[in-house]
């Protein structure tokens, strides 16, 4: 079983991982949401473009 | 099809990290002098598995984008190299977190840290150079040449406590000359290992995704400025 020794660290070691994982998951969430939103500007310009030719 | 194997993937990953959190927490007793923060090696060492794994596979998908020259190939190693460099990022900082309380210093100028920490720069190099880049095929050959000269640091990081005195603990596996842990207490590593295999895929698969999409904006681009 845990005795309480150094426990404190040992909670901000795995918290750190998460952390990490938690922020790198939100990071590509926002990039996807920005990417998408980019291929739907591209796709309306494209689609006057067409329109204008 | 590629969102279930997403979901199987993670119910995988969260499944066997539960069950070992499980076993690590409860099941296995504190380490003789460290206690109870030695605990941390089991996301340290499959946190390190996964990220070089990961180098090792951008390597190889570098080396065939250098043959082939199909784009594809150089698009999944800047997928696995940036999933690969949040693993190393994971690996520094609990070590960090390790050393405070096992060395009394968060850092020291020890090969395997150096290493390590020269390791983190020069995939970081990596991804910094693929934005300062706009021509494609000139990013993809750069960046492959930069991903096999990171490569050979990892044999040096893998090496470092073998060639040189140093702070950071020897080989602590058994598979490996020299190390030492009771079996019992080495399947959680592996196990974790698997599990953040698991979560490394899901990851590398959705961040493809955004490459497929940077790749069709640009395609859009160049067609509607054609017009």
């Amino acid at each position: 079983m845990i005795d309480q020794r150094n426990f404190i660290y040992m909670f901000y070691g795995f918290a750190a991982a998460w952390v990490i994982v938690t922020a790198y998951v939100a990071y590509l969430a926002v990039r996807e949401r920005r990417l998408r939103e980019e291929l739907d500007r591209v796709r309306r310009m494209l689609e006057e473009s067409e329109k204008k030719a | 099809m590629r969102n279930k194997i997403v979901f199987v993937l993670c119910v995988l990953a969260a499944g066997i990290l539960c069950w070992q959190l499980y076993n690590i927490l409860l099941i296995l007793p504190n380490e003789k002098d460290q206690g109870a923060i030695y605990r941390i090696v089991y996301f340290h060492v499959p946190a390190i598995f996964t990220g070089f794994m990961g180098f090792f596979v951008a390597l190889a998908a570098s080396g065939t984008y250098l043959v082939t020259r199909n784009l594809k190939y150089d698009a999944f190693a800047a997928a696995v190299t940036e999933v690969s460099l949040a693993f190393a990022t994971i690996v520094l900082a609990t070590g960090m977190i390790w050393g405070r309380i096992i060395w009394g210093i968060w850092w020291t100028w020890d090969a395997r840290l150096t290493t390590m920490l020269v390791c983190w720069l020069i995939y970081a190099g990596y991804l910094m150079l693929r934005r300062a880049i706009d021509e494609p095929t000139q990013r993809a050959r750069l960046s492959a040449v930069v991903s096999i000269f990171g490569c050979t640091d990892i044999l040096i990081v893998w090496k470092s406590i073998e060639w040189w005195r140093t702070q950071h603990p020897g080989p602590v596996l058994s598979v490996r000359e020299g190390g030492g842990m009771a079996p019992g207490m080495e399947g959680p590593i592996y196990w974790n290992w698997l599990a953040l295999m698991c979560l490394a895929a899901v990851l590398v698969i959705i961040r493809m995704r955004q490459e497929n999409i940077s790749r069709e904006i640009d395609s859009l681009r160049r067609l509607a400025h054609s017009y």
